[in-house]
């Protein structure tokens, strides 16, 4: 039954991942939960310094975002400068039906432990989660239709417009022919949590809801949301329409010319990964933040995403995971209390500098990525195959073209057994350079 | 021999459009005010073979992009199994069954060999996204289906071993055969070869004369092939058409050709040279 080379990595596609994920999620909590509170403060302390549940929620809310930028990366090879488009979107859809925003005054609710008497709409957040998802799958549909003709470069640079609209469209949201849309500037909050929402109707008693460790039940929620997004990148890779990506990320017209049709297909890794991102947005809005506004819809976090993405490594769901991860803990927190730990030590002045680079860290680490391992922390089989042995007929064909070349000026026509394996030789040599560069 | 070819499409009189799998009628391709091809028309019979042959720049990969729809021809017609297909997309044109094989050999590298024949199932394949998510009992017995013509595919070119090695690791001749394996899992009813015996030996290029016949054969299908090699084109040809610098200089059986005058001086000749030069 394998497709890939690799037996493992099918096995565990299959069948052992669920469980190891659920047990990594479950220790997630239970650390929080019950496990941190048996220490003394000092070590209770430094764990929640260094990795805060807070973190660890944004953790998962990126890989959500990581996860579907990776199939219209990673799987497709469709470079999207503008992912944040379909985030904010997702934010904005959970700003409109889990908010009470402007002055709206009616009172819908519909599956909420929200009390009944608070205006505005008030809609279950799983509900949300689907409607956010579809309506940006829609919105992907109708961006991707008439751009992602372009090839390459031209698709990037529209995407990255594309991206740059959308926050703009929310910027002067407050006033489309008069209307007050989605609160311009100052965005919509406050939208509702997702603690209150889901537990109370999945059985979860009404004391572990809605109080301080709120943070903590979180983890559950965005892991079930990572680990669906995982379910489905994993599945969806082995059918036909994965084959129809990377046939199309490897080379397009040969793709075309066997059937695929080539709009169609991007269009469909464009759809799901808008669904993916929409998810990721309600559950940044309700589960992260608690509001939404412009300003946190920048160039910068669709950069941050793509980096996730190509540090973990390009097409692979476990790489790209936690890349995210990584990066998000970095982003969140591991930078400022790597200052602080710089700080105690030598007595500088670290912590407030050091997250203020970000960018300019990450960028640093970009380029050492692409310096020494440019497949990504966790790389996809095929693409390590790529960056680590040449191929095997560009190499035949640099052999045979060095050889007729040294048959044609008969420099070479008395050769020896050792001067064609030098010629082997540097033909192996060039190849991984060539495809470097390509 | 008359200096202006006569046409034959051997349909016996009948509606050239109807008799053909294939037929393409008084074909034009001009780039700006360059005309590659001029008024050519060209047909292949059900379960022939037949080859396009020309010298370099006489118009055969230009033509043949017309064929499987990469462009579109400034005048003249394209008909597939009788209808015109002139405007349909090329991977339209794969799915209605028009499959090649490309010069320089263009498999999805990265994908197993398995998957490259998957990969052109795409159209006759018909689950969704939710059927794939959910893996529902129609996709995975599609998908079963998918793997066991794809095995029995690679079987059928005589690379049946090599189903989970990815593409970019076949040594030349294999890679050369999954291009005509991922054609096939089109279920074409015309194969279209762009110079297939590129980098074959000799020995290997008489085998694929008896390959292009039980394909032929066993598939049911009409093959076209470009080709250089003179000795392959008339062992393999039932008909030959000649194209030189963009127009229809003759067709017919080998022999016609091989006596041809126009085609001689045109293209036999300099390819005479050229095979004396490489022997050497």
């Amino acid at each position: 039954m394998s497709i890939m080379p690799s037996r493992r990595s099918n096995g565990l596609a299959h069948f052992r991942w669920p469980a190891g994920y659920v047990v990594v999620i479950v220790f997630l909590f239970l650390l929080y939960q019950e496990i941190l509170p048996l220490f003394n403060t000092s070590v209770s302390g430094s764990v929640t310094s260094w990795l805060p549940v807070a973190t660890v929620n944004q953790c998962l809310m990126w890989a959500i975002m990581a996860l579907g930028l990776n199939v219209v990366v990673g799987y497709a090879g469709l470079l999207d400068l503008g992912y944040v488009a379909f985030w904010a979107l997702g934010g904005y859809t959970a700003g409109w039906l889990m908010a009470a925003p402007f002055n709206w005054t009616w009172n819908v609710h519909i599956l909420t432990s929200i009390p009944s008497s608070t205006a505005g709409t008030h809609i279950n957040f799983w509900f949300v989660i689907i409607i956010a998802g579809v309506l940006c799958a829609i919105l992907g549909l109708l961006i991707g239709a008439p751009t992602l003709r372009p090839r390459g470069d031209y698709l990037a640079l529209v995407t990255l417009g594309f991206g740059e609209v959308i926050t703009q469209f929310f910027r002067n949201s407050n006033d489309i022919g008069g209307l007050n849309v989605a609160g311009g500037d100052g965005g919509i909050s406050v939208i509702d949590p997702i603690g209150t929402g889901p537990f109370a109707y999945a059985g979860v008693p009404k004391g572990l809801t809605n109080n301080t460790t709120d943070n903590i039940y979180k983890i559950l929620v965005l892991g079930l949301l990572v680990g669906i997004c995982i379910f489905i990148s994993l599945r969806i890779r082995e059918g036909r329409l994965g084959r129809a990506w990377l046939a199309i990320r490897e080379d397009e017209l040969a793709a075309s010319m066997m059937g695929v049709p080539l709009v169609r297909a991007k269009l469909s890794a464009y759809a799901v990964g808008a669904f993916f991102g929409g998810i990721g947005g309600v559950a940044n809005a309700s589960g992260v933040t608690g509001a939404v506004s412009p300003s946190g819809f920048d160039f910068g976090k669709s950069v941050l995403v793509l980096l996730m993405v190509v540090l973990g490594g390009m097409g692979n769901v476990w790489g790209v995971t936690i890349g995210a991860f990584l990066l998000a803990w970095l982003n969140g927190t591991g930078l400022q209390q790597i200052g602080v730990q710089l700080d105690s030590w030598f007595g500088t002045n670290l912590h407030e500098t050091l997250p203020r680079y970000n960018f300019v860290i990450l960028g640093v680490l970009l380029v050492m990525m692409m310096l020494f391992r440019r497949e990504g922390l966790i790389p996809e089989k095929r693409t390590k195959a790529l960056m680590s042995t040449p191929n095997r007929t560009e190499m035949e064909a640099i052999g045979a073209d060095i050889a007729e070349a040294g048959m044609e000026t008969e420099v070479f026509e008395h050769s020896s057994p050792e001067s064609d394996a030098a010629i082997a030789a540097t033909a192996a040599d060039v190849t991984p350079l060539i495809n470097k560069e390509s | 021999m008359t200096a202006a070819p006569v046409l034959q499409h051997h349909s016996g009189g009948q509606d050239p459009v109807a008799a053909n799998t294939l037929y393409a009628d008084r074909i034009t391709i001009a780039f700006g005010g360059l005309i590659a091809v001029n008024d050519v028309s060209f047909s292949i019979a059900p379960k022939s073979v037949v080859s396009l042959i020309g010298p370099n720049g006489a118009g055969k990969t230009t033509f043949f992009n017309v064929l499987t729809g990469l462009y579109d021809p400034t005048e003249g017609t394209v008909f597939l199994d009788g209808s015109d297909i002139n405007g349909v997309k090329p991977h339209k044109r794969a799915a209605l069954g028009m499959a090649r094989t490309f010069q320089n050999i263009r498999l999805f590298n990265l994908m197993t060999a398995e998957e490259n024949v998957m990969v052109a199932m795409h159209s006759h394949l018909k689950a969704g996204i939710l059927g794939t998510v959910l893996r529902l009992p129609g996709q995975r017995r599609e998908e079963r289906e998918a793997r066991d013509t794809a095995r029995e595919l690679l079987e059928f070119v005589g690379i049946g071993k090599v189903e989970g090695e990815l593409a970019r690791n076949l040594s030349y001749g294999d890679q050369r055969r999954l291009e005509v394996a991922r054609a096939l899992a089109l279920r074409p009813k015309i194969l279209l070869l762009d110079e297939p015996t590129a980098g074959m030996n000799p020995q290997e290029s008489a085998t694929f004369v008896e390959f292009v016949y039980r394909v032929r054969d066993e598939k049911d299908l009409s093959v076209l092939l470009i080709e250089h090699d003179m000795s392959v084109i008339m062992k393999v040809s039932e008909r030959i058409t000649v194209l030189d610098r963009g127009n229809l200089i003759a067709e017919g059986t080998p022999d016609d050709i091989r006596n041809n005058q126009q085609v001689i001086e045109a293209y036999l000749g300099k390819t005479g040279t050229r095979e004396g030069k490489r022997k050497k």
